[in-house]
């Protein structure tokens, strides 16, 4: 029998909008044509392509999924399925954007004045300004209750002071959306936009990573920055301002590690097509089909989760839990596709001309990142029992 | 300037196809339409133009209504509105599709008519000829390099072993090579836009056209033989023995 592509299986071409097909194809051309080229490079100096944050802006996925301030204002689902495709490039390349649009224009966007609106919003999704999102400290990651950093009010400006770690963007941004306590505890969270060049605000790099090396994660260092109460997002209060925005932003890390998880699903077919073992392609062998299967029915699974949750988004009707659900089995299954990939490339896995085992380290950070797997399993457990297990 | 640009959507380049039943034509459930690559650089030529000398970029196509996605990704690209022609890919050949063209060129008086040298389906190569005879205009085909001149258009053509400079008066046909440009890619922004960009439909009737007989008829279409599977040789005195032997290139 002819084979089917995943597409057909996934069977969502009749299911989406001819914008949406449009922008999917039209990413997927660029990152075929522009960045696949130079990735293994990237990966191996370890640096983001900052070069091509022009383009990246051109194409409009900066703020895709926003409405106004020269955003683009499209679907949720056509935003899923560019970062799909962002990410079967690399995961570092999807961070990049997601942490712009999701994390950084988001907050400003839904807790922002409209001053700050006007100022930040068009500049960031023309690529003339790039956000990060500093929630994260070196001793509270999936407790970010815990916080130490404080923004101390001075008349009508802020000194605030702490550290922030494993901040994706943090060393070339222009601005940094900080969480910090204004109070003792987490009810006094508020957000600021600290700007680069601010007094006492230092930004550096996280050296000797061996995931996501094609994306910049880094450290701010914060020592009394005098910040103007007009840069305090006023909508935010709490723990809920930033949590809001993860849950935001976890929808395109659902939507990003499955396109990685199909490219590795791609490359492990094509290559047991080609490759000949004891006298035939190993396509042929059953072990390794039960791989390949168990790899595309979970990308199948997950694809399908994704569009019926964008578009539950679109209704504004997607519950966090959900998409804690989506990000960790979405996460869970592009790892391990990437692991069962690279074993299925023999020795030819282990190297960069490959791309599966850049994918699979990658995959390493975004089962940690916004939020653990194993903090949403536990924000899944709250919701099936009502009881809290963190 | 007005800039009318005549596309053509092709299967997707990069898909496998299947033939029909009687081997008439191709299996056309499930495929993937794309513009032609082609196509693709004569939008972008017209937009590049457009940039440079202001005025209208319109696309025309003919086919049935879904080829309005195709269409919209051609406005998605910066084409200001389109016209589509109700037809049918299998009542269309070169002949007819360059004298639908003409008559759409008679209502709208375009400056330039671009289009893509051939389209990567049929491989014909014949409508922005045919389309230049039947207006009685100037054309050039193969175009690597364009540039206006006041009612003049200088194009470079790609011909065999090097390249040829002519100049041509307006209103002119002109057939972009793949050399002529880098097709811009749609933008999210520019694909939102797209979708409230005016596309009118005219029947063959409402245009004109009254003679719709082909002159072409396709009698059967065949698939490439099936690659065979490749062999690893064990030595290089091998390779070269293969070469002489087997392949007979040295
Ligand atoms: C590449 C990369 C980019 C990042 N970018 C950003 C960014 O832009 N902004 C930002 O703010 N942060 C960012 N982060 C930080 C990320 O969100 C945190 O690493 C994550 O929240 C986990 O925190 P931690 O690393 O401190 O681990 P810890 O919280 O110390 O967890 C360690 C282990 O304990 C487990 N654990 C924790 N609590 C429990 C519990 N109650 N029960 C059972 N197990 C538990 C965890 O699941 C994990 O396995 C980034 C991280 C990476 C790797």
């Amino acid at each position: 029998m002819d084979a089917m592509t995943l597409d057909d299986i996934i069977g969502w071409k009749p299911l989406l909008t001819d914008e949406e097909r449009t922008i999917r194809d039209s990413v997927k051309r660029w990152v075929t044509d522009r960045y696949m080229p130079r990735i293994t490079d990237d990966f191996e100096q370890g640096i983001f392509a900052r070069e091509l944050i022009g383009e990246i802006a051109e194409l409009g996925v900066l703020g895709a999924n926003l409405e106004g301030y020269g955003c683009a204002g499209a679907s949720h689902v056509a935003y899923g399925l560019a970062c799909y495709e962002l990410e079967a490039g690399d995961s570092g390349l999807r961070s990049f954007v997601s942490v712009q649009t999701s994390l950084a224009m988001f907050s400003i966007w839904r807790y922002g004045t409209e001053e700050q609106k006007q100022r930040w919003l068009p500049e960031m999704a023309a690529g003339r300004a790039i956000g990060c999102f500093g929630l994260t400290e070196p001793m509270h990651g999936s407790d970010p209750g815990g916080m130490t950093t404080r923004a101390v009010r001075d008349g009508d400006d802020w000194l605030i002071t702490g550290n922030k770690m494993w901040i994706t963007n943090a060393e070339f941004a222009d601005l940094a959306i900080v969480w910090a306590k204004t109070g003792e505890d987490a009810a006094s969270i508020r957000g600021f936009i600290v700007e680069k060049g601010m007094p006492g605000y230092e930004a550096h790099n996280i050296p000797g990573k061996m995931s996501m090396r094609a994306s910049a994660t880094g450290s701010l260092v914060m020592d009394q920055v005098r910040v103007p109460d007009a840069n305090r997002l006023p909508e935010a209060k709490g723990l809920g301002g930033p949590l809001r925005c993860l849950t935001n932003a976890r929808y395109s890390v659902g939507f990003g590690v499955l396109g990685a998880a199909r490219f590795c699903l791609d490359q492990a077919v094509a290559y047991t097509q080609e490759r000949t073992q004891f006298g035939v392609p190993l396509a042929r062998k059953q072990l390794i089909q039960q791989k390949l299967a168990d790899m595309g029915a979970r990308i199948v699974h997950g694809c399908v989760l994704g569009v019926h949750y964008g578009r539950l988004k679109e209704l504004d009707a997607l519950h966090h839990v959900q998409v804690s659900l989506f990000k960790r089995d979405a996460c869970q299954t592009a790892l391990d596709a990437a692991r069962d990939a690279r074993a299925v490339l023999g020795a030819n896995g282990i190297t960069t001309e490959y791309h599966v085992i850049r994918h699979a380290l990658n995959l390493e950070s975004t089962y940690t990142y916004e939020g653990t797997h194993e903090i949403h399993t536990l924000a899944l457990g709250r919701a099936l029992t009502g009881e809290s297990a963190f | 300037m007005k800039i009318l640009v005549a596309i053509k959507r092709v299967i997707d380049p990069d898909a496998r196809i299947r033939l029909n039943a009687d081997s008439s034509g191709v299996e056309e459930e499930s495929v993937e339409y794309k513009v032609n690559p082609f196509c693709e650089n004569a939008i972008e030529e017209a937009l590049v133009l457009q940039g440079a000398h202001g005025g209208e970029v319109v696309l025309v196509t003919v086919g049935p209504e879904d080829v309005t996605q195709t269409i919209r990704s051609g406005l998605a690209m910066g084409a200001d509105r389109a016209i589509r022609i109700e037809g049918v890919d299998t009542e269309l050949d070169s002949d007819l599709v360059a004298r639908i063209l003409h008559k759409v060129v008679e209502r709208e008086s375009p400056n330039v008519i671009l289009l893509g040298k051939q389209a990567v389906d049929g491989d014909n190569n014949q409508v922005g000829q045919l389309l230049a005879q039947y207006m009685g205009a100037s054309q050039a085909c193969f175009a690597s390099e364009v540039v206006l001149e006041g009612e003049q258009a200088k194009v470079t053509r790609e011909v065999d072993g090097g390249l040829e400079t002519i100049s041509i008066p307006l209103p002119a046909v002109i057939t972009a090579d793949l050399r002529l440009n880098e097709p811009r890619y749609a933008s999210l922004p520019g694909i939102m836009k797209a979708k409230r960009k005016p596309i009118d439909v005219l029947t063959l009737d409402e245009l004109g056209v009254t003679d719709t007989a082909l002159k072409i008829e396709v009698l059967s279409l065949e698939l490439p033989p099936e690659r065979q599977a490749g062999s690893m040789v064990e030595s290089v005195d091998d390779l070269l023995d293969k070469l002489k032997n087997e392949a007979r290139v040295l």
